[in-house]
């Protein structure tokens, strides 16, 4: 009961679909209460009144059709009927596709197989044509439009609700319920039901308007309702017949059923996103092309390094909820450094990586604060044009899972291609020449060959080497490895490192690394940021931070990373969660998990300070040194 | 790929059996005696077996299947009695126009629909897609015969740009351009529907990849916004989308029933309303199973091409 308040609830929220419910209330009620209201008798003929114009003062609004019957009273009544035959359509036809597919579902193998080839052959015909073919053979009448109607859509409900079935036996709780003794008939009732009947309402909110269409069709043509009944459909047939003297008579009747159709399809729509989670992902939002900026302030430039962060914020802000993902970031790197940044998942090293070029996903992210110079060049600030000269030119990108950020669809070779010529003015010939040199410089074997291949026939390792080689397309002068191994096993792993560190000191590449893992750090980087919850903790030479952790968050990750040979040591955990980055606490927020924290650490914000020449600490009690 | 395509063209085969098997089965479900029907007042005992002899129907229904389905090979489908004419002659004249409707609006709604599609998705929440979404709501909603009557009544009867009904003008018709003058209006009313659906699925097929990684890896790449969109996003998009497109071309094959009644279009569409009223069986019989048939093709194409984009699927 719950439940069903909350989507009540929710679908109240969808302005839409309270329209169309609103206006399908409306149309249900005035159609109910027809014999109750003051119209004229709808089948009445006054040959003297014929086809008058509707006019609100006279007796008949919405005018007359040929036999000077009351088009009001007429499209209430046909209102009525319309709304009879299509939602009865729609129940039988969710009643026997409903049966046929849980049955095929359920029992599967050949009796799966025969319904199911059955239903193909009936899903071979256009929907309308069989509808006509079985009016043809049941002869013209509103019923037979009905069964007509309702048999056409069987096939799609049964294919649904197999899926949905086969779906739901594959899950635990049936298997339970079939080792508790119960029988078929019970499972299917008790089990099976409840959990495809979502999806049965699903394929009516989908199928209920286009039944309500079909059906008046069929009377349109006069092979549904005979006179001198009337639904809308064969009264908009019959007002055709007179089309030029009397338009209303065909414009009246139709948009009715256009109004009755949309207003269905609304809360149609409505229902679906509530219960259809696939359906819903595509309602979310998309990524802009750009990372949305709102600051008040651009920081000063510092100094002369070749990228330079200042009191970077990045917040993804989302229905009222404000998430610091990143919380005022600051980064130095000369040319030829590599820079390791550290931190547990959601500590916001990625989303601090992304944000440089704008390519935090907004909505929701949105940089609240702060600056990225590239040798001096403000980014966050440069138009689109710029930026996107810079991205993959002079600042190149190499993401976590290969396959999933390689097209699946083109062939590696001209992905990498696509990277250089759209920098380079070259022709598309010299371009493969160099995607293929590219590909044997990271050492894919038999380079011209794989260059033809689709990432889907490459390994992940592989993968990664030809997003490497992109990255690597234009000599940018940055490149940023965004958790590059982490996808990967452990011997490509480390092949992939030990590529990255020769390609980096033949070509004195400079380079961000995104990890959480010390080990890999431990080889590549020079220095290290370390990240915590948004905001960076301590930054310094890798082995001084190797040797002397001053915060305690980076002793524990130390810790945390297992050593080769010593097997016999216990792994300390960090103990509690870090916080979420919308209940960030006042102050340090290790302070909750620090056993060196006081009441201090909960007051306020913290400085960085030094403690030693290239080490710097936020935290006011650092380990080694005098608090 | 040959091989592939060679298996699927087996796998049409029963498809294509069963479905002449169940308009068979339909027909032969005729409550009453197509002889009688045929016959109407003239219906002696004598002239009933006659008919029935002459149209095989004294014999066990396995084998009257058999015989039908060899002689629609052969290219027999009898004779209508309405029209006193070969059925196929008379279908295949009419198909030529059916095609010529509905290719003209499966051009337009798989254009229009991918268009709006892929611009609603590009600027999602914005007040371009919020007006084409509902504008795709509201063509999926419209009824296409009532939308086809306010085309008459706005366009040939008040404006007098276009002409009304037919495939060419009575006097002095012919040509191309009399042609396409006929074509602009039902066409257009016929794709109104399709293109809403289409663009709904390729709002959301496109939603769906602009999300994924390979989207914000092409960015970082440095790619302009246009090729993001319409190569990446939507070479990806085109997997879901080209089944939707095979499914619309039903529609559109379907749909013409309406739009040729409206308009009067000389296509098969109409000529099965007419022969449903003149309960002329062999001419409905010819008709559906030639429309069914050109259906399993175009979803045959369509199967073909998903295939030849999508190297993935390796069957």
């Amino acid at each position: 009961m719950k439940r069903r308040q909350s989507v009540l609830a929710v679908l109240a929220r969808n302005r839409p679909a309270t329209l169309g419910a609103s206006l399908l209330l409306v149309i249900v009620t005035v159609s109910l209460l027809a014999p109750l209201l003051p119209l004229h008798d709808p089948n009445a003929t006054d040959l003297a009144n014929r086809l008058l114009r509707p006019s609100l003062l006279s007796g008949n609004p919405l005018g007359t059709d040929h036999l000077g019957r009351d088009l009001l009273a007429r499209l209430i009544w046909g209102i009525r009927l319309s709304l009879a035959v299509g939602i009865f359509a729609s129940i039988i036809a969710a009643v026997s596709g409903s049966a046929l597919g849980i049955f095929a579902g359920f029992f599967g193998g050949r009796v799966d197989n025969l319904l199911m080839r059955g239903v193909d052959m009936l899903m071979a015909f256009p929907y309308i044509l069989l509808a006509l073919t079985i009016v043809a053979v049941l002869g013209p009448g509103l019923l037979n439009a009905l069964y007509a109607v309702a048999i056409v859509n069987i096939p799609f409900f049964a294919r649904n609700i197999r899926g949905a079935t086969v779906a739901v036996i594959r899950r635990e709780f049936v298997d339970a319920a079939r080792l508790s003794g119960m029988n078929n008939r019970r499972i299917i009732t008790v089990e099976i039901l409840p959990n495809v009947a979502p999806v049965i309402v699903v394929a009516m909110s989908t199928t209920i308007g286009w039944m309500i269409l079909e059906t008046a069709g069929l009377s349109f043509l006069g092979l549904g309702s005979q006179p001198p009944q009337a639904d809308l459909g064969s009264m908009l047939g019959e007002g055709r017949k007179l089309l030029i003297t009397a338009p209303h008579a065909s414009i009246v009747p139709g948009a009715m059923i256009f109004i009755i159709v949309i207003a269905v399809n609304l809360l149609g729509d409505g229902i679906r996103d509530i219960l259809d989670p696939r359906l819903r992902a595509g309602t979310l939002s998309r990524p802009a092309p750009l990372t949305h900026v709102r600051r008040e302030s651009i920081p000063e430039p510092q100094s002369g390094y070749l990228l330079e962060v200042q009191n970077l914020h990045t917040h993804f802000i989302a229905s009222g909820r404000v998430d610091k993902a990143v919380n005022g970031v600051d980064i130095e790197i000369n040319a030829g450094q590599c820079l390791g940044i550290i931190g547990e998942s959601g500590s916001g090293k990625s989303v601090t990586a992304l944000s440089l070029l704008g390519l935090a996903p907004s909505p929701p992210a949105v940089i609240t604060a702060g600056g990225v110079r590239l040798e001096g060049e403000e980014l966050l600030s440069a138009n689109f044009s710029r930026l996107r000269s810079i991205r993959g030119k002079k600042i190149a990108y190499v993401f976590q899972n290969p396959l999933a950020t390689l097209h699946p669809l083109t062939t590696v070779g001209a992905q990498i291609s696509e990277a250089i010529r759209c920098h380079r003015p070259v022709s598309k010939h010299s371009a493969w020449a160099e995607a293929v040199n590219l590909l044997n410089q990271v050492q894919i074997p038999n380079a011209a060959a794989r260059a033809r291949n689709y990432p889907h026939e490459m390994s992940g390792g592989m993968c990664q080497r030809v997003s490497i080689a992109m990255a690597l397309a234009n000599s940018p002068q940055l490149i940023i490895a965004d958790e590059p191994t982490t996808a990967l096993d452990v011997t490509v792993q480390a092949q992939i490192i030990s590529l990255l560190s020769r390609l980096r000191h033949q070509q004195n590449m400079t380079l961000i690394f995104v990890t959480h893992d010390f080990g890999i750090l431990a080889q590549l980087c020079d220095r290290v940021a370390v990240m915590y919850a948004g905001r960076i903790v301590e930054n310094g030479s890798t082995e001084e931070i190797l040797a002397n952790p001053a915060h305690p968050y980076t002793a524990r990750l130390i810790e945390c990373a297992p050593r080769l040979g010593k097997g016999r040591r216990v792994l300390t955990s960090i103990s509690g969660l870090p916080p979420a980055g919308d209940q960030l606490p006042a102050g340090c927020a290790f302070a909750s998990c620090c056993d060196r924290s006081t009441e201090r650490c909960r007051r306020g914000d913290i400085k960085t300070r030094p403690v030693a020449a290239t080490h710097s600490v936020r935290c006011l009690y650092p380990l080694g040194c005098a608090p | 790929m040959r091989r592939y395509v060679l298996k699927r063209f087996l796998a049409v085969v029963p498809v294509l059996l069963g479905l002449t098997l169940i308009v068979f089965l339909i027909m032969a479900l005729i409550p009453g005696d197509p002889a009688t029907a045929i016959l109407g007042s003239y219906a002696t005992a004598e002239n009933v077996e006659k008919i029935n002899r002459s149209l095989g129907l004294d014999k066990p229904l396995a084998q009257q299947y058999l015989i039908w389905l060899s002689n629609i090979l052969q290219g027999d489908f009898g004779r209508s009695y309405s029209l006193n004419r070969p059925v196929l002659d008379e279908v295949l004249d009419r198909f030529s126009a059916t095609l010529i409707l509905s290719g003209a609006a499966f051009l337009l709604c798989s254009l229009w629909g991918v268009l709006i599609g892929i611009w609603t998705a590009a600027r999602q929440y914005g007040w371009t897609d919020r007006i084409l979404t509902v504008a795709a709501l509201t063509g999926i909603s419209v009824p296409s015969f009532w939308l086809g009557l306010l085309a008459i009544l706005a366009f040939s009867v008040h404006l007098r740009w276009l002409p009304a009904s037919g495939m060419f003008a009575v006097y002095g018709g012919g040509g191309m351009v009399d042609l396409l003058k006929h074509l602009i209006l039902p066409a257009t009313t016929l794709s109104v529907v399709a293109t809403g659906v289409i663009a709904r699925l390729t709002r959301s097929a496109m939603l769906e990849i602009l999300r994924q990684d390979f989207i914000c890896a092409a960015r970082a790449k440095g790619l302009p916004e246009h090729r993001v969109l319409y190569l990446h996003a939507f070479k990806a998009a085109l997997v879901t989308v080209i089944p939707v497109l095979g499914v619309q071309a039903g529609f559109v094959l379907g749909g013409a029933v309406y739009i040729e009644t409206v308009f009067q279009w000389p296509g098969v569409g109409l000529m099965l309303v007419q022969a449903i009223s003149k309960r002329d069986i062999l001419l409905i019989q010819g008709g559906v199973v030639i429309v069914a048939v050109c259906y399993v093709m175009i979803n045959l194409m369509a199967d073909i091409a998903q295939h030849w984009l999508d190297p993935r699927v390796k069957t």
